[in-house]
């Protein structure tokens, strides 16, 4: 059942194929695809617990030692990772994909100063590389880098952490990049400078970037396209104006109609909709949505609906999808 | 409820073997661990005449190295037992009253812990038995009054949340008394946290006696202690090592034990210390 | 620098505290003057030496009168040795602090790396290893197995002087036998610093970036970890130092410990006291050098001072 891509794969920086998770034998993420070309930002949203970080650490190769590949492919570029020496996938993390986190504060060593964390990303001692790392703290918008530089994570606030994480991020031009909610922990205002400077950083440097994100209102701002996630599979994607226009799955309609304005989107937004997300322990056939569907019937939930397109570029799975 | 596992038992059963040799030493003890034989003096293990047997051998004076070890055990838990309740006593009431009361009772009565934290355990004991002169009864004296502060920090944490709940402010409001509280309502519930202090304390306890008492200032001769035989042992090292092996394997197990008890009743007491 | 002004008060207020507990113990047995008299005084000699050395007077008199003298520095003169007490215990501090430092050594030498593998391999038959091997050394009392090895190393294999203080080899065995407990602690102490450290955020990011596990753990893990284990290490000293009382008397090591079982032994307390006195100090003075230390390693603190 591998989801048909829509696009052509050699436009892709990074692709995702039936990727499939466990823990044990309970299956997390199940047989999730997607891709990103050079330059686009694609969303991926979700509900708390569906699956987006394990998915982002299935990528960067650094699962938890409790979870499993069980299935499926990552490529970046012409390289398949799945099958890449642990020697040969560090040397890529960094240089070929990078990664920023949910909580910059906590994703940098207190103890060591912000220069010499950018300059580990480039494999070289600070006083080598000085100046490319000031312009690289220039470039993530931090006023008086010649201070910055020596200073440690405590002594910035939290906007200012994930300036530096994506200048660690940045910093060796990686292919791909992969934010897992790198604005959740941080102040509305400081919010949207952020993403702002990733967008156009990304746009800049051509990077691909993968923006894992609870919050549809951000997703509306920079998401070229979008992927979104239900209890470990992916519903539906497509580019982001077409999803919002005329969401296919019913999931995303109901999700898009729960949300009044999408300018001042509340936290639980994803929340809203009657019913609870299944664990992953109670997974099992069929639709999982299947419980708090409107258009579900008996084939929902008997049988699993495959990704296929629907339309211009788009993939759903769902038996019944709305306006089809 | 988890099942006690193969090396739970073994710990169970090296405590009880520890407990049943101490309190039942003379059933066991074949001979009289005070009567001495010149003509037998330190002989080995297995050494048998045509009265006695005696399967540890013998010390300086000739007299039955098994009988002075399971007497010495009995010594041993003694004043571990003892020292430990007199020093429960004393740590909890304080602990419990500056909690309760706060202000300058657990200002000064921190302070005190602190100060008495800040004399290194051994040479206080090893001072104050000294000044007092040695014996058992001065023995138990000292640790049980000089081991109280670990429990009175405890206790005062574990009171100063305890006292916050609502159903003991309720208690309050319904006119109980502050030692009718402390007793019925948050004693009972720092239970936990405190067996684990004094478990930790018991097995410290067995090995300041045998410190105190290799030192010459612990349980005083004729009556045995494994840290005495040990102290013996040391004169005749070269020539005698089971007054050295024995009653130090027997301490080291039982030390051991205690140890790995006190583990396991902090895995049950916290779970979130879990291998910790 | 408000943190370390409350330090250096707490510091102030347990050397205090020693001074006025270990006053109190000196009279628990009533008269003090019978703790300093040699064997064999006479009862006019007692009552003499009484009124000299103030005995007589009230209590808080005395316990002024102490004060007072230590704040001079003057420990009084030892009527056993006819010699002033300060210089009888410094003329010993040397060995236990030769034989501290090596328990230290062996402490710092075995338990971090101990730790640290615990910590690394988790859940491994090494981390299992490990822990009965730092269980065993918590659980040993020293002055056994400073005999076992006394019976191994000395009379067995005769590869280590028995006893003694004249050359690097003899420090070998006490070193060991007192460093074994400290290790445990150390041991511990680190596996639970390090297991805390590697669950954090900057662990996984480090190696986003590109660093290997033992590059993080180098580089960023190790420096954290060691803040709460720094702490314990300035306690251990104060411990070392008081441990060194049974193991001197194992290994005959001319230090303060053995000198205190000694001067026990020919009722010379006021030596005695001023041992208690100045392991005290040492043990207040870490724990005080500890709190500095932090500054040093964590630059969180070193602003707030
Ligand atoms: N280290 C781990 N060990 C065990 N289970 C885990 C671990 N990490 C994640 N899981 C489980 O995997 C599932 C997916 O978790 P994941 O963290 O990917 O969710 P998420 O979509 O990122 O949620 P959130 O929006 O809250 O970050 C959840 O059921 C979670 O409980
Ligand atoms: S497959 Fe059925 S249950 Fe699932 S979303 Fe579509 S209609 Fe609803
Ligand atoms: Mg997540």
């Amino acid at each position: 059942m591998t989801a048909l891509s829509v696009r052509d794969l050699s436009l892709a920086a990074l692709a995702v194929r039936d990727l499939s998770l466990a823990i044990g034998r309970t299956n997390i993420v199940d047989a999730i695809s997607f891709d990103v070309a050079p330059g686009e930002v694609l969303a991926l949203v979700g509900e708390s617990g569906c699956g987006k970080s394990v998915t982002a650490q299935a990528i960067m190769r650094l699962l938890p030692a409790a979870i499993r590949q069980t299935g499926g492919e990552i490529t970046l570029g012409a390289t398949s990772l799945s099958n890449l020496s642990a020697r040969a996938m560090r040397d890529l993390r960094g240089r070929q994909i990078a990664m920023i986190f949910q909580e910059p504060q906590s994703a940098l060593d207190p103890l060591a100063t912000v220069g010499n964390q950018i300059a580990e990303a480039l494999r070289q001692p600070l006083a080598r590389v000085r100046a490319e790392v000031r312009q690289m703290l220039v470039e993530v918008g931090i006023s008086d880098p010649d201070r910055r530089i020596d200073q440690h994570p405590f002594e910035l606030s939290g906007g200012m952490c994930q300036r530096v994480m994506i200048a660690i991020a940045l910093i060796a031009r990686p292919a791909v990049l992969i934010a897992d909610e790198p604005t959740t922990a941080l102040d509305v205002t400081i919010q949207a400078q952020i993403l702002a400077l990733l967008r156009r950083l990304a746009a800049e440097r051509q990077t691909a970037v993968v923006l894992i994100t609870h919050d549809m209102g951000v997703v509306a701002d920079i998401a070229d396209r979008v992927a979104v996630m239900y209890a470990g599979r992916v519903a539906e994607t497509g580019p982001t104006a077409a999803v919002f226009a005329t969401p296919a799955h019913p999931y995303t309609a109901l999700l898009l109609a729960s949300i009044p304005r999408l300018s001042d989107v509340p936290k639980s937004a994803l929340a809203v909709i009657d019913g609870q997300v299944p664990q992953p322990a109670d997974y099992g056939t069929g639709c999982r949505f299947a419980g708090r569907c409107p258009r579900g019937d008996r084939r929902c939930v008997a049988e699993t609906p495959a990704l296929g397109p629907v339309a211009d570029g788009r993939l759903v799975a769902c038996f019944h999808p709305v306006g089809g | 409820m988890r099942r006690i596992s193969w090396g739970t038992a073994l710990i169970f059963a090296g405590l009880l073997a520890f407990m049943v040799a101490a309190v039942g030493a003379d059933v066991f003890a074949s001979n009289d661990p005070l009567r001495q034989s010149l003509l037998l003096r330190l002989r080995p293990p297995g050494t048998a005449t045509a009265t006695a047997y005696f399967p540890l051998g013998t010390d300086d004076l000739g007299r039955d190295l098994l009988a002075r070890i399971l007497y010495g055990a009995r010594a041993s838990l003694m004043v571990a037992a003892l020292s430990v309740s007199v020093s429960l006593l004393v740590g909890v009431t304080l602990g419990l009253m500056a909690g309760w009361f706060g202000g300058w009772v657990s200002i000064i009565a921190m302070r005190a812990v602190d100060t008495m934290l800040s004399i290194p355990a051994i040479l206080l004991a090893v001072l104050t038995v000294a000044v007092l002169g040695p014996g058992f009864f001065n023995l138990v004296l000292v640790l049980g009054l000089t081991r109280w502060p670990r429990y009175t920090r405890v206790a005062y944490a574990q009171t100063l949340q305890v006292a916050a709940l609502p159903y003991v402010r309720a208690a309050e409001m319904a006119g109980c008394g502050p030692g009718r509280i402390l007793l019925r309502h948050v004693l009972p519930n720092i239970a936990g946290p405190l067996m684990v202090v004094a478990t930790s304390e018991f097995g410290l306890m067995i090995l300041f006696e045998a410190s105190l008492s290799f030192l010459g200032l612990g349980i005083q001769p004729p009556y045995p202690s494994w840290g005495s035989i040990m102290s013996v042992g040391r004169q005749y090292v070269v020539r005698a090592w089971w007054l050295t092996a024995f009653p130090g394997a027997c301490l080291f197990g039982v030390v051991l034990c205690v140890n790995l008890f006190g583990d396991w009743l902090r895995d049950r007491v916290d779970p979130r210390s879990q291998g910790r | 620098m408000p943190e370390l002004k409350s330090r250096l008060l707490q510091a102030l207020i347990a050397i205090f505290g020693v001074l006025t507990i270990v006053f109190f113990i000196m009279r628990l047995s009533g008269d003090p003057t019978l703790l300093l008299v040699p064997d064999g005084a006479t009862a006019e000699q007692i009552a003499a030496l009484r009124h000299a050395l103030g005995f007589d007077r009230p209590l808080l008199v005395q316990y002024g009168a102490y004060l007072l003298d230590l704040a001079r520095l003057d420990l009084g003169e030892s009527l056993v040795q006819h010699a002033p007490v300060a210089g009888i215990v410094a003329e010993r501090i040397p060995y236990t602090m030769a034989l501290a430092g090596g328990a230290l050594l062996v402490a710092l030498g075995v338990g971090l790396p101990a730790g640290l593998a615990m910590a690394v391999w988790r859940g491994t038959w090494l981390e299992r290893a490990l822990a009965g091997f730092v269980l065993a050394g918590q659980s040993l009392p020293t002055f056994w197995s400073g005999l076992l090895m006394i019976l191994f190393f000395g009379v067995y294999l005769g590869w280590l002087p028995t006893s003694g203080s004249d050359d690097l080899a003899s420090l070998v065995m006490p070193s060991v036998a007192l460093g074994a407990i400290t290790m445990s602690s150390f041991a511990r102490m680190t596996r639970i610093a390090v297991l805390d450290e590697l669950s954090r955020d900057y662990v996984a990011a480090g190696r986003a970036r590109g660093l290997s596990y033992g590059a993080v753990i180098l580089r960023h893990v190790l420096r954290n970890a060691a803040i709460p284990v720094v702490t314990i290490a300035a306690l251990e000293v104060g411990n070392l130092l008081a441990g060194a009382v049974i193991v001197e008397t194992v290994f005959a090591w001319p230090g303060i410990g053995q000198l205190a079982i000694q001067s026990i032994a020919s009722r010379d307390f006021l030596v005695v006291q001023t041992i208690v006195l100045f392991v005290s100090m040492v043990y207040i003075s870490m724990n005080l050098l500890a709190d500095l230390a932090y500054g040093v390693i964590d630059p969180r603190i070193r602003r707030d001072r």
